[in-house]
């Protein structure tokens, strides 16, 4: 079975280039034909969770692999971990700082979007470790 | 009026100026330009009419189809529709009605303001979106180039899309009905013809996406009546009163005008087809959600920045602010059980003109192969090779349009090992053949004598 993977790095705290390497998945996944659907929610639900590595986590790494029949993205940081994730699964729960608020970002639906656009989501996370989400969207 | 035409681009080349320079392979937004045996090549489905590669040809090869003045022969009664953008063009103009009268001295039996049309399409886009009609935010339409670029790069934005008749057809379908009331005519004898400030709106004319056919007859550029025009309204011993639209109809030449006129703050305007991107792919993501409508024109400035207008875009938008300063915000309002503005016939349909197999596995396939070859590329993008980047280049050969050596640098790359080859099998001699000094000197123990 034919596969892809790509590899992107996400810098942190430059929030210039946050969304460079959804945009890039984005037009891949047009160009080979995924539907509408499983683009769009590939997209939104990858540039939350490079937003989120770069409000928290200081940047990170997406892995992207696509097959014919699924999506999956990979983000992997070394940020300061979530320590309730039942909580930062709530619509409007943040912790973000008021200077990434200003930016408009840290309105509290990262994950809850990730969440929303997603089939499949699993997140494994340590206190001052790191975090890693596992997305997966049928094609 | 002017029958469906799928394959219609207004936009097209004159091969005998072209250079087959690379200027606007690079500039086209939707990368449907290629240079192949020294001469652009526009790549039909790709194209969506905008005009970038007019106003970047240095040798003016690239040009638009339009109609020209002889177009009105073949109708008994014509009208003509200016663009609001057409008022700007002129230098110390104080009165509209004096590019009205003009032009029908220069050959329309009567004119209708596009900007009258506009006033109404604003009126029945207010309703729409009071009443929650629409899908939120709105993308404006107006912008021929901006729903063709929606419809092959945008999927998901195509029922944003307002699907409402562009003031143009709004015009066209007035005009008709009252050339027809007031000479007693029937329809296909009134020429109905725009006078246009875009190529892209020559194309929305004879290749319609909204509606089955245009009620447009014909579009003759700005540019092509300018000298004949400038001529009669100087020469004009008395004006009629024709000007009858407001500021909020004249504001659509410029961009801005059109979300201004919704009297709702929540909107933005972006123009000159960049930006548009921009905005369309932020759109895309869901990440622009405070906002309700978006107003996008393919040219900076808007249509006063059409390649077919022949003023400055800056300096048409000054002149339109200042004549329409005193009219009234609003002359033409929606009339009860009339659908003055029609609602669109077809949907707009996402066209994959992009998407490299139907078959997803062979897709992947190609995708990994481009991804390959790309590497292979210098990452120049220099465009040598007639593609716009070393990505394009790397997809027109998986596609089977183009070779690895289309590239100069791995040519040279080539060139050079095959060089080198040469020059080692040029050094062997066989045994036989070599003289002493040879042999000391490949042993490398000393210098010939």
């Amino acid at each position: 079975m034919s596969a892809l993977t790509f590899r992107y790095e996400v810098p942190g705290d430059d929030f210039t280039r946050a969304g460079e390497a959804s945009s890039d998945v984005k037009r891949k996944l047009k160009q080979l034909g995924y539907s509408p659907e499983a683009v769009r929610k590939v997209a939104i639900a990858m540039y939350e969770g490079e937003i989120n590595m770069v409000i928290h986590a200081g940047g990170g790494e997406a892995v992207v692999e696509m097959d014919p029949e699924e999506i999956r993205v990979t983000l992997r940081d070394q940020g300061p971990g979530i320590p309730d994730v039942e909580k930062a699964m709530q619509k409007g729960w943040s912790t973000a700082p008021d200077t990434v608020r200003n930016l408009g970002f840290g309105a509290g639906m990262g994950l809850p979007n990730i969440k929303k656009y997603t089939d499949e989501l699993r997140i494994e996370t340590e206190v001052g470790v790191g975090t890693t989400l596992y997305m997966k969207v049928f094609a | 009026m002017a029958a469906e035409d799928q394959f219609f681009h207004s936009v097209t080349l004159d091969s005998q100026k072209c250079m087959g320079c690379t200027n606007c392979i690079k500039r086209c937004p939707t990368e449907a330009i290629r240079v192949r045996e020294g001469k652009a090549c526009i790549i039909s489905q790709r194209c969506i009419d905008c005009g970038e590669c007019i106003r970047v040809c240095p040798h003016h090869a690239k040009k638009a189809q339009y109609d020209h003045m002889e177009a009105l022969k073949s109708f008994s009664y014509t009208v003509a529709l200016p663009a609001p953008a057409l008022y700007g063009q002129f230098n110390h103009l104080n009165d509209m009605d004096i590019v009205l009268t003009g032009l029908k001295r220069i050959g329309f039996d009567h004119v209708f303001e596009v900007s009258r049309a506009a006033e109404l399409v604003s009126e029945a886009t207010r309703l729409l979106m009071k009443e929650g009609k629409l899908e939120l935010p709105v993308i404006s339409s107006a912008c021929p180039a901006v729903v063709r670029l929606i419809r092959v790069r945008f999927p998901d934005l195509c029922s944003h899309v307002l699907p409402l008749a562009s003031p143009m057809e709004t015009a066209a379908r007035i005009a008709r009905q009252e050339a027809m009331e007031r000479t007693g005519l029937p329809g296909e004898k009134i020429g109905i013809f725009f006078i246009t400030p875009c190529p892209a709106k020559v194309t929305d004319i004879r290749a319609p996406l909204d509606f089955a056919c245009s009620q447009v007859d014909g579009a003759i550029a700005i540019s092509e009546i300018f000298p004949k025009l400038t001529d009669a309204m100087e020469h004009l011993e008395a004006t009629e009163p024709l000007q009858h639209s407001g500021v909020i109809g004249v504001g659509w030449a410029s961009s801005g005008g059109e979300s201004a006129a919704l009297l709702n703050e929540k909107y933005l305007a972006a123009d000159g087809v960049e930006n548009v991107i921009r905005v369309l792919e932020e759109l895309e993501d869901d990440r622009i959600r405070e906002l309700e409508f978006i107003e996008l024109n393919a040219c900076a400035g808007g249509c006063v920045g059409g390649v077919l207008c022949v003023e400055n875009a800056y300096v048409a938008k000054a002149r339109l602010q200042r004549l329409r300063r005193y009219l009234p915000v609003s002359r033409n309002h929606l009339q009860k059980g009339k659908e003055e503005v029609p609602y669109w016939e077809k949907d707009l349909e996402y066209q994959p003109v992009l998407k490299l197999s139907s078959d997803r596995g062979e897709a992947l396939r190609m995708m990994g192969e481009i991804d390959r070859i790309t590497c292979l590329f210098p990452g120049l993008d220099c465009g040598s090779c007639g593609a716009p980047s070393c990505r394009a280049l790397a997809e027109d050969v998986v596609r089977g349009e183009a070779r690895e050596s289309d590239c100069i640098f791995v040519l040279k790359e080539e060139i050079r090992s095959m060089a080198s080859a040469l020059g080692s099998i040029g050094g062997f001699v066989p045994e036989t053949m070599r003289k002493e000094w040879e042999k000391t000197e490949s042993s490398g123990k000393g210098e010939p004598e």
